[in-house]
């Protein structure tokens, strides 16, 4: 995107207002341009020259402003403060007009044939009674710079050339002639050139010789020149020192020499829209007729309003919001465009005037941009389209089981109901008859209770695998229902996970890893005992691991697990012949 | 050494015609050549045919005698000139000898054997028995009548000896390069990887297995369904919920109370906790007259409906249980279009055999909107199907208590060349949306699967215990392949 620099001072005085930074970015924010660096010319030498002095208190500050690429009307302060002041409704758009003249008295500018060889097409227009200083002067230079840069596709699509039309006598001619006929002192030298020369000239300037390769090669070179055989410019090289615009200059005549005819109006309109502003008649812009060898003639600039219809339906659909038609008409006149009510009389429909500034917008859609923009990006209603929401449980029970998984433990899924018997006092736990669900009707023993635990599952898996090689590292991620007074039904669901390891030794060790490993994944913290920020172990005494060898997760300050070496009567009870440790964990706690 | 003696030596000569006797010339143990034979074999530094041959070799009894003497030398030796009493003779040589001793040295007709006493007949002999020991022990030949004798007295035994003809191989120098296995670090640092000649790796063996960890098939089965539900744009249910009243489970899906799956046969109720504690109480009562006496254009059961059977509690027989929550919940809101899934773990109080379990998983997805049809139901089908892989399918007529119409879907499965069953679908009846309190308009439509037996058909497992239980083989669980359900784009 274009970065514009300009003034911070002059910027606020052209506004006519003043701005604390954090003010004038949050306007540029709403705009939707950027208040990229805020530096002074100072700094920006000292940068290039990589000096480290202090900077002094006085320096003129400047912004630089990223613009988008599309708004040509924005690459000079004129332009920029005119913007904002019509988005801030401080003015109106100003209507840009042509100077009513007869078409005798018009300056003429006569093409002459072999130009289509080179640079076909010209547009000109003459700029009255305008007071430049030293400011306009940088600004109306550095505008032209901006053009050349961004749609001029450095000079090759366009090339502006500016001129003091005082020096100057009409009517122009527009040439190609073989570039050993043309000789002219050309800008900022003194001596004369002839054009074949003042390339090979050109080669060495740092700032000119990318522009040589345009003509270089062509048996003709693009000219310009007046009724006395005076060179206006050699496009898209040079102008000539003689019709140099100065301080003093008053009448400028603008010429833009091109191979595309529309980005040189664009061009064109860009500089006197900018500039008329400056002029004795503020906004009147004087043309000039354009002849061309087969006779036709156009006359430029070409600012008439280009009206577009636009559907206030459309608009408000599009944004998502139901605005009024008076509404919108005010919104887009702070975007300099103006709309009113259709004359068709269709009330749900807009008639656009777009304003020769304005080249970006092409298509309704541009008009609903600014719609929105004025209306503010962040003022308009959100509303959701259709999303789907995750299921946190499952998916973090999908995550911990891959985890477990990488940690090198095999899954198994077992059955939900289980004997009375395997579920306690096969555990050598007791039932206190308020924590298990308990069948009413089983067919068979195996069905009696929904498990509370996973630890008989594992433990049944071991006992039908005796002749899998060992160790056996297991685990489970399912649910266990526990009797709840608090649901409507009296039981509750919760996820654990359990894991396992059988093998020659109990590996307890290896399943205390585990568990930390565990709580390294969920991000907990291993603390100091009674510090409730992570987790830490506690010695326990549960009947279904050995005494002195097992241990509660305290996550949080909350009892989330135990993991131990499982009771040796425990395993007899499994037909169990190696040793085990187990680890069993609450994963909601983790949510 | 071995080594070094058996290539030198086939540098000079043609053949080793017998290892044993090479091993004898050249001082080395047999064993230790026979080893450094097979290595050499191994890699074609030598040719090496087997050689068996009979060897005799000396028992126990036999090795004594070769330092004691045979028992009749032994005895012989043990008479005096004037003879010796029986008793006494047998004292001095312990009975074995002495019985041994005393046959031989008859037969031999060395000794007179009196009724009191022994005496020599001859003055001199000489221990046969010990010479022909001590020849085979040196490896010599002995006749074989001979030989017949020890080994009718269990002197000798026969023995398979082992060995090699060797000859050079195709590979054969007179010394062996040092050949690698593997390349280690000192190789790389010592910079004789250069010279390393590898040992030939057996790629018909297979490699060393890793240790890892693995997810269960069944389940990952089931992230991949999961994976297309949610390609779809389906959203999970929350079905974390075993304990279910049936008034969720059966009533509010307007199934009637005499319905024969609400037999217990059929369902696990519950003993703890026996009876639900609260129910919408406004809801229960639009439930209760669409089943009695009908409404929203229907004339319901006809029947009187109970309270207390809705309160009965039980272990979910369906997801469709939580659906129903579900779809209560949504009612209470402005009308939404929703998709919704889940896939869990359901309880029928059935016998367990081969294709059954007292649990399964149950996959339901559902669709809820205005205006949808039938066409859409089957539209979402076969878009659901054929990502199971399952693209030829039909539907066939069937009956459901809270779906008109319902449809069994079908599928072709080219392996056994015949239509099974792979699902049950239909639309949501208004005697059920209505007294939820859906718009007129609201459609749902609806289908569930196992997730069982498209893995069982999938993994070819036959026997769904050895899928799903305690009873499953480690192993299988570890040798399962990923699923690779719905990964491929499809053109349709």
């Amino acid at each position: 995107m274009p970065t514009v620099s300009v003034g911070r001072d002059l910027l606020f005085a052209a506004i006519g207002r003043s701005y604390t930074q954090e003010e004038f970015e949050e306007l540029c924010f709403r705009f939707g341009i950027e208040l990229d660096d805020v530096t002074t010319e100072k700094a920006i030498i000292r940068k290039e020259k990589h000096l480290e002095e202090e900077a002094d208190e006085d320096e003129e500050v400047i912004y630089k402003i990223e613009v988008p690429a599309n708004r040509y009307d924005l690459l000079c302060l004129e332009g920029l403060a005119q913007a904002l002041r019509i988005f801030n409704e401080q003015e109106d758009t100003p209507r840009y007009t042509l100077a009513n003249i007869s078409k005798e008295s018009m300056h003429k500018m006569h093409v002459k044939p072999e130009t289509s060889m080179i640079r076909p097409f010209i547009v000109c227009a003459v700029l009255r009674d305008m007071t430049f200083d030293e400011a306009i002067y940088d600004s109306f230079i550095d505008l032209q710079e901006k053009l050349h840069q961004n749609i001029c596709r450095r000079r090759s699509l366009v090339a502006i050339g500016t001129h003091d039309l005082d020096t100057l006598e009409g009517p122009f001619t527009y040439e190609a002639l073989p570039p050993t006929a043309i000789n002219f002192v050309p800008l900022k030298q003194t001596k004369n050139f002839r054009a074949d020369d003042l390339m090979e000239f050109y080669k060495s300037d740092l700032k000119l010789r990318k522009y040589v390769p345009i003509i270089e090669k062509s048996p003709v070179y693009p000219i310009l020149y007046d009724r006395n055989r005076t060179v206006l410019s050699l496009p898209p090289i040079i102008n000539s020192a003689h019709s140099a615009i100065t301080l003093k200059t008053k009448n400028v005549f603008i010429e833009c020499t091109a191979t595309d005819l529309t980005k040189a109006n664009i061009v064109l309109n860009t500089m006197v829209t900018m500039f008329s502003t400056l002029c004795k008649k503020k906004f009147e812009i004087e043309p000039v007729e354009v002849i061309y060898p087969d006779g036709r003639s156009c006359i430029y600039p070409e600012i008439s309003l280009y009206n577009m219809e636009v559907s206030l339906s459309y608009i408000n659909k599009c944004i998502g919001v139901s605005l009024e038609t008076e509404e919108v008409i005010s919104l887009l006149n702070r975007m300099q465009l103006h709309a009113e009510q259709s004359a068709s009389g269709d009330k749900s429909s807009l008639t656009i005037s777009v304003p020769p500034t304005r080249s970006d917008v092409l298509h309704p859609c541009d008009v609903m941009e600014d719609v929105a923009i004025a209306y503010g990006y962040n003022n308009i209603p959100k509303s959701k389209p259709a999303s789907l929401q995750p299921l946190t449980l499952n998916e973090f029970s999908d995550l911990i089981r891959g985890e477990i998984a990488m940690s090198g433990f095999t899954e198994v899924l077992t059955w939900i109901l289980c004997s009375y018997k395997e579920n306690f006092a096969m555990l050598k736990r007791e039932d206190d008859k308020s924590t298990a669900v308990v069948i009413g009707n089983p067919r068979s023993t195996d069905f009696e209770v929904v498990r509370t635990s996973l630890m008989p599952g594992l433990l049944k898996i071991v006992g039908h695998n005796k002749d899998h090689p060992k160790p056996i590292k297991i685990f489970e991620v399912g649910d266990v229902s526990l009797l709840d007074d608090s649901k409507d039904v009296g039981a509750r669901n919760h996820r654990y996970l359990a894991a396992l390891y059988c093998g020659a030794n109990s590996g307890f060790e290896l399943i205390h890893g585990l568990v930390d490993r565990m709580m390294e994944v969920v991000g907990a913290p291993f603390v100091s005992v009674g510090d409730d920020t992570g987790y830490y172990i506690k010695c326990s005494d549960n009947p279904e691991f050995l005494t002195g060898r097992q241990a509660h997760i305290i996550y949080k300050g909350k009892k989330i697990g135990t993991f131990g070496i499982v009771h040796p009567e425990v395993l007899e009870n499994f037909d169990i012949p190696d040793p085990c440790s187990l680890v069993e964990v609450n994963m909601e706690s983790f949510l | 050494m071995a080594e070094e003696a058996i290539l030198g030596y086939l540098e000079k000569n043609p053949e080793i015609s017998d290892s044993g006797r090479f091993a004898d010339e050249f001082g080395l143990d047999h064993n230790e050549v026979v080893n450094v034979i097979k290595s050499l074999n191994g890699f074609r530094y030598v040719d090496a045919e087997d050689i068996k041959m009979e060897k005799w070799v000396l028992t126990n009894e036999g090795e004594t005698y070769t330092a004691t003497g045979s028992p009749e030398m032994q005895l012989f030796l043990a008479i005096p000139p004037e003879g010796i009493p029986r008793e006494e003779l047998q004292k001095k040589l312990g009975p074995s000898i002495f019985k041994i001793g005393c046959a031989q040295a008859a037969k031999n007709k060395w000794v007179e054997m009196g009724k009191q006493m022994i005496s020599r007949k001859v003055h001199h002999v000489e221990d046969k028995v010990k010479n022909l020991l001590l020849q085979i022990k040196d490896g010599k030949e002995i006749y074989d009548e001979d030989v017949k004798a020890l080994k009718a007295r269990k002197l000798i035994v026969s023995q398979t000896w082992k060995g090699y003809l060797v000859r050079r191989g195709s590979n054969y120098a007179p010394r062996r390069k040092k050949v690698a296995t593997d390349l280690t670090r000192e190789n790389l640092q010592r910079g004789d990887w250069r010279e390393l000649e590898f040992k030939e790796y057996n790629f018909n063996a297979k490699g060393q297995p890793l240790l890892c960890g693995h997810l269960h098939p069944l389940l990952k089965v089931r992230q991949q369904i999961k994976n297309i539900f949610r390609q779809m744009g389906f959203e999970e249910m929350p079905t974390n919920n075993y304990v279910e009243s049936s008034f969720w489970n059966f009533d509010a899906l307007f199934q009637p109370q005499q319905h024969p799956a609400r037999d217990a046969h059929d369902t696990f109720f519950l003993k703890a906790p026996s009876t639900t504690r609260e129910l919408p109480e406004d809801y229960v009562e639009r439930v209760k007259q669409v089943h009695e006496t009908g409404g929203y254009g229907s004339k319901g059961y006809g029947y009187n409906w109970k309270r207390e059977e809705a309160n009965k509690n039980l272990l979910r027989t369906h997801t469709t249980a939580v659906t129903s929550r579900m779809l209560y919940m949504l009612a209470q809101k402005p009308f939404a279009p929703k998709k919704y899934f889940s896939i869990d773990r359901v309880f029928r109080n059935e016998a367990v055999d081969r294709t059954h379990l007292a649990e399964f998983h149950q996959i339901e997805g559902l669709i809820c909107g205005q205006g949808l049809t039938l066409g859409d139901l089957i539209g979402v089908l076969y878009d659901f199907f054929s990502r199971l892989g399952m693209s030829k399918l039909r539907f066939k007529p069937a009956y459901n208590p809270y779906t008109e119409p319902s449809m069994e879907i079908f599928s072709y499965h080219e392996g056994f060349k015949k239509w099974v069953e792979v699902g049950n679908s239909g639309m949501f009846r208004p005697e059920m949306l209505l007294p939820m309190g859906f718009p007129e308009d609201a459609r749902i439509i609806a289908w569930g699967l196992s997730l069982e037996r498209p893995t069982m058909i999938m993994y070819g497992v036959d026997n769904i215990r050895d899928l799903f239980g305690h009873k499953v083989d480690l192993s299988l669980v570890k040798k399962n392949p990923i699923c690779r359900l719905g990964i491929e784009a499809r053109s349709e």
